[in-house]
């Protein structure tokens, strides 16, 4: 069967890749062609193909049950990809390193002087009710004064075509493991684009997230060691963990492996013996870090482990109490600290978005809540949330009593219609919606990664790309134009 | 390499040995069913006692006739000994270890584990028992070739020999010991004629009799035989042979002296042993003895280089160590 763009639904939502009318958007001119030079049959081939791949290549995703434990899925990747031009990148670049960069100089300033609560800019009673707050925290000074060292940002765009940042994800993102074995798979299912376009590489990502770690080491050690702690096995991200430890050729380790001693120094145990751990890229949420210092009841994480890392015989990466900028009512605050410490205007917008907390906002939210979205501002994973027009009146009447009981966690934004890319559902064409998570590292320089994940929501006007609730993933191309 | 994975690797070697061994167990029985009067055969209750699970075979409250007991040897999930619950394990801790294993050593033991788990009742059919005891040798065996083919050199390969070669020697060891009960009786005159040819079972379900032949020179008689499967230096099922090669890896890896000198010692007495002289009771006694060698050893890997045996010492004050 043919594919005739003309006949493709691209309206009434932004199309990632094709324009209102049928014509490619600039950038995917190339992918537009091809895909009509192969028809349904041959894609749906190619399809299978990838999928066959990546059961292969063992890309997997964890799912909990609440009975029978957790499952293996493999991952789901849709063939056809979301592309952008190296010019929009570009600018898309500069926003996030700039976002990072006041991220990070607001964490600083809370752990100290908290100018910008003095300052009135940032009201003092939210960090009071903040969660992600840690006491154990104050007056650390992280090397390099960088607390989230990796941060995943999500995107989304809007019906206008505005990119805008949905939230910043600085405790423990997970993704970019996919984003790098999407490229493998999709580089085999399409060569003939790769070699006849200019396709922005992604595989420098394991070489630049190593040699953030090894910078951030404490100072006068000429060989750092660097490991990855993750969870365990069933945590649902071990597969990137496994998968970044050994892109790494770093030890991946458990709590269990490592040991703080008396000097504060972090030890893993070896089959030699005892050897000085100096970089930990944790993969475990702060409260489970040390038992010490956060929840007793902890077994996942290393006794002692704050205490080291607050003598600085360990770096963490990312910082305990980096958690702090992730939460959706701090995210609301981003531009006013992009102005207040670089003293620039945010290249990228935040969705607009209403603080609960504030009581007008309050009665606004609660008056039009069947045309918001109502979020926790500390969950994540799409969970907790209220959809507005989807939702029936008695849903909302028991959000509104949720809200009213502590409005402080929880903020609400218009509903965004999310732009859509063409994907391949049952031998057809359809367009679905995408978001885009892009990952942030921050050491001596920031650097982003060459585009990001692209999530897809496979189910037909669906807004849910998490892969916990049926979402798909495609592969992301920054592809550079002549023009 | 850090201690909680060579844990792992060393366990896994010895969860797909034990799980090969074990279709070695049942079929050397199944022959000796075969080979033996009915009046004189063993039954299938001795392999409870020799495998080490008379009690959790009582707590599960089977049975003793031969599907049963079969069954709780190699399907049964809740017997921790069964073969698939030892495949079931080796898949588990393969899991752990994808950022060190090969892909096709994933594949392969998936393979198996799912193979063995949906097949296994194959085994309790006399008429299938032949081709699915086979196919799970021939498996496990691949296993371990493409471990040796296609794994550098270094601790994960290490440790995987050594939980192979450890598991191996206490396997033989057990299946020396099956046929052992079979002679108890051999004062008794019925045994006479048929003492030769169980013997020759006895090596062929261990893959051994052709070694054992172009070895020795000899006909195939009992003390020969245990004498062969148990002192030999070159059969790789034999024990010693595995004890060697156990003290060949030791001998690579760091603060083993000790070890090496135990293992070397637990050779010196299985050498220095006259089998010729032992009766079927006194060699099933020996065995015994060698059993709780082998565990000892054991325990000494575990104390040395793993994580439980680790927990309890505390790194010295700042002093890092080199690593592998």
């Amino acid at each position: 069967m043919a594919i005739r763009w003309t006949d493709y639904p691209a309206a009434p939502h932004h199309d990632e890749l094709i324009a209102p009318g049928g014509a490619p958007r600039h950038g995917a001119e190339a992918v537009a062609r091809h895909l009509e030079s192969l028809g349904i049959s041959e894609l749906t081939v190619r399809q299978k193909a990838a999928e066959a791949a990546v059961k292969a290549m063992g890309i997997t995703f964890t799912v909990y049950h609440e009975e029978g434990g957790s499952i293996d899925r493999a991952w789901p990747l849709d063939i056809i990809p979301r592309v952008i031009e190296a010019a929009e990148w570009r600018r898309i670049d500069a926003g996030l390193r700039q976002r990072a960069r006041a991220l990070n100089l607001f964490i600083d300033d809370i752990y100290h002087a908290q100018r910008i609560v003095n300052d009135g800019v940032f009201p003092r009673q939210y960090l009071a009710d903040s969660v992600n707050f840690r006491s154990q925290c104050v007056g650390i000074n992280p090397p390099l004064g960088v607390w989230a060292h990796i941060c995943g940002s999500d995107l989304v765009r809007g019906a206008d075509g505005t990119m805008y940042v949905l939230e910043d994800n600085l405790r423990v993102p997970s993704g970019v493991s996919y984003m790098l074995e999407n490229r493998q798979v999709i580089k085999r299912v399409f060569p003939e684009l790769f070699e006849e376009n200019t396709i922005l590489p992604v595989d420098d990502y394991p070489s630049q997230l190593y040699d953030m770690l090894r910078a951030i080491a404490p100072p006068g050690i000429d060989k750092p060691e660097v490991v990855v702690l993750t969870p365990g096995i069933y945590n649902s991200a071990y597969f990137e963990h496994a998968y970044l430890a050994q892109q790494m050729g770093c030890e991946l380790v458990e709590g269990r492996d490592l040991v703080v001693d008396k000097d504060d120094c972090v030890h893993m145990r070896t089959i030699d013996g005892w050897s000085r751990v100096h970089v930990i890229y944790r993969r475990i949420d702060d409260l489970f870090l040390d038992p010490e210092a956060f929840r007793p009841d902890s077994t996942l994480g290393v006794p002692g482990l704050l205490r080291a890392w607050r003598a600085g015989k360990v770096a963490l990466a990312n910082a305990p109490g980096a958690g702090v900028a992730d939460d959706k009512l701090v995210y609301t605050f981003v531009p006013a600290m992009i102005r207040y410490y670089l003293g620039e205007e945010a290249i990228l917008p935040n969705v607009p978005s209403y603080l609960c907390a504030e009581p007008d906002q309050l009665q606004f939210v609660l008056a039009n809540l069947a045309n918001l979205v109502v979020k926790p501002t500390n969950e994540s994973g799409g969970y907790g949330m209220l959809m507005g027009p989807r939702s029936t009146e008695q849903e909302r009447e028991e959000f509104a009593l949720l809200v009213r009981a502590n409005p402080r966690n929880y903020i609400a934004q218009p509903v965004l219609q999310l732009s859509t890319v063409p994907t391949l559902i049952d031998q057809q064409i359809e367009p679905r919606h995408v978001d885009l998570r892009p990952f942030i590292l921050s050491g001596s320089e920031v650097q982003v990664t060459m585009g990001g994940l692209t999530r897809v929501a496979m189910r037909r006007g669906s807004l849910v790309v998490n892969s916990s609730q049926g979402g798909g993933s495609k592969d992301t191309w920054i592809v550079e134009t002549s023009k | 390499m850090l201690s909680r994975v060579a844990d792992n690797v060393y366990w896994l070697a010895r969860y797909v040995e034990r799980a090969e061994n074990l279709a070695r167990l049942v079929e050397v029985n199944a022959s000796l069913m075969l080979d033996l009067p009915r009046e004189l055969a063993p039954g299938w209750q001795s392999l409870i006692t020799i495998t080490g699970s008379q009690e959790r075979f009582d707590e599960l409250g089977k049975s003793t006739s031969e599907r049963d007991i079969i069954r709780f040897l190699l399907a049964e999930p809740e017997n921790q000994g069964s073969m698939v619950s030892a495949l079931a394990q080796a898949r588990e801790l393969a899991r752990t270890l994808r950022e060190i294993l090969p892909r096709e050593v994933w594949e392969h033991l998936n393979g198996l584990a799912l193979y063995v788990n949906e097949r296994a009742n194959d085994a309790v059919d006399k008429r299938t028992r032949h081709g699915f005891l086979r196919y799970v040798i021939l498996a496990t065996q691949s296993l371990t070739g493409m471990l040796e083919g296609i794994v550098s050199e270094g601790p994960a390969l290490w440790f995987m020999a050594l939980g192979r070669n450890i598991e191996r020697a206490d396997m033989t060891s057990r299946i020396v010991d099956v046929r052992a009960l079979g002679m108890l009786p051999a004062q008794g005159s019925a045994m006479g004629p048929f003492a030769t040819i169980q013997w020759m079972s006895v090596l062929r379900s261990l893959s051994g009799y052709q070694m054992y032949r172009i070895k020795t020179g000899q006909r195939v008689y009992p003390a020969g035989v245990v004498s062969y499967l148990l002192a030999d230096t070159d059969f790789p099922r034999a024990c010693v042979c595995c004890l060697r090669r156990a003290q060949e890896v030791l001998l690579r890896l760091p603060n083993s002296q000790s070890l090496v000198s135990r293992v070397q010692q637990l050779r010196d007495g299985i050498a220095a042993t006259s089998f010729e002289l032992l009766d079927g009771d006194a060699v099933h006694q020996y065995i015994d003895q060698l059993q709780l060698s082998l565990a000892a050893i054991h325990d000494d890997i575990r104390q040395t280089y793993f994580l439980a045996g680790l927990a309890a010492v505390h790194p010295g004050a700042g002093e890092s160590q080199s690593q592998a």
